[in-house]
């Protein structure tokens, strides 16, 4: 008890310090935390993934399309239940700057494939009924302010020209980690388009999302699926929809590690930062240390106190910084949401966050702790002269 | 009168230890702070210098990039028939009709697939691109499956190297030469015959048209002609200007990025050099009277130890300065959103770039030490030199 109440006094004596010390830990926690949600955001897509999904698209590069005509190819393969056309259109709304996923999609296998974009039956039906309508997902419709019924233009960087789109539903997120930042629109629309303006480019899909009966057959059907068009003239590749996304995340893979990289960076800082404030405070104490040593204290005694002391401070530091991370991501996420889909902060970020603040107290304290196991009382007294 | 220089110095070199550890915090934001700018000027750089200022370059309208262009035969010998095109020391025009595409490589060592533009050119592509060079093997024979690379495709991925072979468009493709084009946007791409490129990927249209005017001011008015003509959907740019274009979103992405982090992680090394400070002040109060006691003034006690802590700044901006300057071998290899193909490109460090990390960390030994120097300036003589 007497430790106890001696490590809080001491972490507490000098107030301006310590409060500088906590507040330092507390920022480089947040920074931390924020990082690491955004790295996970990075991964929505895979993570927001289904097992019993498969993507099947070109095997060359995604630039290059597969024939309409596979669809009904893939449909008979064993253990599919149901297969939908889509492309990546690559609208533009008004402005570059105003990007968001567009995709022209099969309206109703679509929809049966992805249950976590959930929309009320009669937007539902209306948008299968209308042949230039769209769905949109919740939080887009609101950054431009969008409603049911209301006509949004894209233009065609692919696919030429300005297209005219009645919004006909907003979906809603099914899970925590649905993305609701897409635009979609019927397959049909784009595809008569195109048969009437560049007939070459009609009847041709980016992709095709596969559902399958079980997520065990996944290994199996794809393999089925790129052996039927082997040496043909459009090979495909068939991958889990996880596999997919995650070929999207290891091309800019560059810039996650560098965003992990300076993430435990602002750690060291801060580890940097505590040890000298330790390092500090422990040497204005060493006639202390020696003191409690002449009044029968063992070293190892002494060397808890210290670094007792260490840990308050960093692990009150930590604690701040757990509190400010909720709101500071509920800010982020808002002024964000249109790079970052979802960005939510996980129980294993919060873990982490206080694991880093333990590391940054422990290795603050080593030193001092040392220093104060091992001073000579002699030595500690003749400082006071 | 003034304290003199020397002190500030000196009482830095007593307290060696909480010196080094004071700016070695500052070192590491200045690190990050010089990194990410670093990252965002090569990633300019590079992209920058792919385009040749004089070279003009014609794109389907709307489509930002030439992976998303498309030109079809008709309109490509429209715009071929220009009366005041370049001609070449061949005496043919300087007009290159290219394909680009992305095909899908796997990584040399991880595996991991990522998208490799591929150019399909013809002759006077090498003489509008003077920047490329031939370093290994020869160039490809035109009407035959032969590719070269270039050397960070080569190097980075599987297939690609000098006597390999690719497959794709039902056909094996011939690695015979590598070529070098700089820090430019070419040397992370494949080139090949444009005609059998088109013939593999069934693909009868071109993706640009490259060409280099007889007299570079008429370039505007060309615009303008080639923009209004009825029989045309394109848009024409300037070389340099399309490649600046591809740029913006990617290294505007990595400049908010930086600035955020590092206005953040400087709060942590501001209060780690106050913290430090504070405690300068609180160990010399005696001193600080027995100064004040001889005659210094306030202002120069206050301008002493904001010295002190400004030089603190400055130790540590240059020890992170120099740390970030070896960066500048290392090379990053990632996908460009804009074009969606494989891009590589190096940190640059330029002299602009240093003198910011310089005067960044001169405002954060200022900001820590200003409060704590007005502590110590504040002092009452009498009290400050009871204290023992």
């Amino acid at each position: 008890m007497f430790v106890l109440k001696l490590i809080f006094r001491n972490a507490f004596r000098h107030r301006l310090r310590s409060a500088l010390t906590i507040v330092g830990v507390a920022i480089a926690v947040l920074a931390f935390g924020l990082l690491k949600t955004l790295v996970a955001a990075w991964y929505l897509g895979v993570e927001a993934s289904s097992a019993s999904r498969l993507v099947t698209r070109n095997a060359i590069s995604l630039v290059f399309l597969l024939p309409a005509s596979y669809q009904e190819k893939i449909r008979h393969v064993p253990g599919v239940t149901a297969v939908a056309k889509g492309n990546w259109f690559g609208g533009v709304y008004i402005d570059e700057k105003n990007f968001f996923p567009n995709f022209a999609v099969e309206p109703k296998p679509y929809l049966d494939l992805y249950p976590e974009y959930v929309l009320p039956p009669e937007e539902r039906k209306a948008f299968l009924l209308d042949r230039k309508g769209c769905v949109v997902g919740r939080k887009l419709a609101d950054r431009f302010g969008w409603r049911i019924g209301d006509l949004v233009t894209l233009r065609g960087t692919i696919f030429p020209g300005n297209w005219e789109f009645i919004v006909r539903g907003i979906y809603q997120p099914g899970r925590k980690n649905t993305d609701t930042t897409q635009f979609f629109f019927h397959w049909d629309y784009l595809d008569e388009t195109m048969r009437k303006t560049t007939p070459r480019r009609a009847g041709q899909v980016g992709f095709y999302v596969v559902g399958l009966s079980s997520p065990d057959l996944a290994a199996e059907v794809s393999l089925f699926i790129d052996g039927m068009f082997r040496n043909s003239l459009a090979e495909t590749l068939t991958e889990t929809e996880r596999a997919f996304q995650l070929s999207f995340v290891s091309m800019t893979e560059a810039i996650v590690v560098a965003i992990r990289i300076v993430s435990y960076v602002v750690i060291v800082i801060i580890m940097v930062v505590a040890a000298n404030t330790m390092a500090m405070t422990a040497r204005e104490r060493i006639a202390e240390y020696a003191t409690l040593k002449t009044l029968g204290f063992g070293g190892w005694h002494v060397a808890g106190v210290v670094f007792g002391e260490s840990l308050v401070i960093a692990m009150a530091g930590g604690a701040l910084g757990v509190l400010l991370t909720f709101p500071a991501a509920d800010w982020i996420g808002a002024k964000l949401s249109q790079f970052v889909p979802v960005f939510q902060v996980s129980r294993e970020t919060i873990a982490l966050d206080l694991l880093a603040a333990f590391v940054v107290g422990a290795v603050a304290g080593i030193f001092p702790t040392w220093r104060g196991a091992t001073i000579n009382i002699a030595d500690g007294l003749r400082r006071i002269a | 009168m003034a304290i003199p220089f020397s002190y500030s110095l000196r009482n830095l070199w007593t307290r060696r230890l909480t010196t080094v550890l004071t700016a070695s915090g500052m070192a590491l934001v200045v690190f990050v702070f010089a990194a990410t700018l670093m990252l965002a000027e090569g990633l300019r750089k590079t992209l920058v210098a792919t385009g040749s200022p004089d070279n003009m370059i014609v794109i389907r309208k709307a489509s930002a990039t030439e992976i998303q262009s498309g030109i079809d035969r008709l309109q490509a010998s429209v715009v071929e028939s220009l009366a005041d095109i370049a001609t070449g020391a061949d005496g043919n025009p300087l007009f290159a009709k290219e394909i680009v595409v992305l095909i899908s490589l796997p990584k040399r060592g991880s595996d991991k697939p990522s998208n490799v533009p591929i150019r399909g050119v013809t002759t006077a592509s090498f003489a509008l691109r003077p920047q490329v060079r031939l370093v290994e093997g020869r160039l490809p024979r035109l009407g035959s499956s032969e590719v070269i690379a270039g050397q960070s495709v080569a190097k980075r991925f599987k297939g690609a190297g000098l006597g390999e072979t690719l497959r794709f468009g039902m056909r094996d493709w011939t690695v015979v030469g590598i070529f070098d084009a700089g820090a430019t946007g070419f040397s992370s791409e494949i080139w090949g015959d444009a005609d059998q490129l088109m013939q593999a990927f069934r693909r009868p249209v071109f993706s640009s048209l490259t060409f280099k005017l007889q007299d570079p001011s008429a370039m505007n008015a060309t615009k303008d002609r080639l923009e209004s003509d009825p029989r045309l959907t394109v848009e024409a740019k300037r070389e340099t200007k399309y490649y600046k274009d591809q740029s913006e979103m990617m290294a505007t992405f990595l400049s908010i990025m930086g600035m955020t982090l590092t206005v953040i992680f400087s709060l942590g090394a501001v209060i780690g050099a106050m913290i430090t400070m504070y405690a300068a002040v609180a160990n010399r109060t005696a001193e600080i009277g027995t100064l004040r006691a001889l005659g210094f003034r306030r202002r120069s006690i206050l301008l002493a130890f904001l010295l002190e802590s400004v030089l603190l700044g400055l130790m540590g901006g240059l020890a992170g300065l120099v740390c970030s300057s070896f960066m500048q071998f290392l090379t990053i290899s990632t996908v460009n959103w804009q074009t969606f193909s494989e891009l590589a490109f190096s940190f640059t460090l330029t002299p602009g770039i240093a003198v910011r990390c310089l005067v960044f960390s001169l405002i954060m030994g200022f900001v820590g030490g200003v409060l704590p120097a007005a502590r110590a300036s504040r002092m009452n003589i009498v009290e400050a030199l009871r204290t023992t």
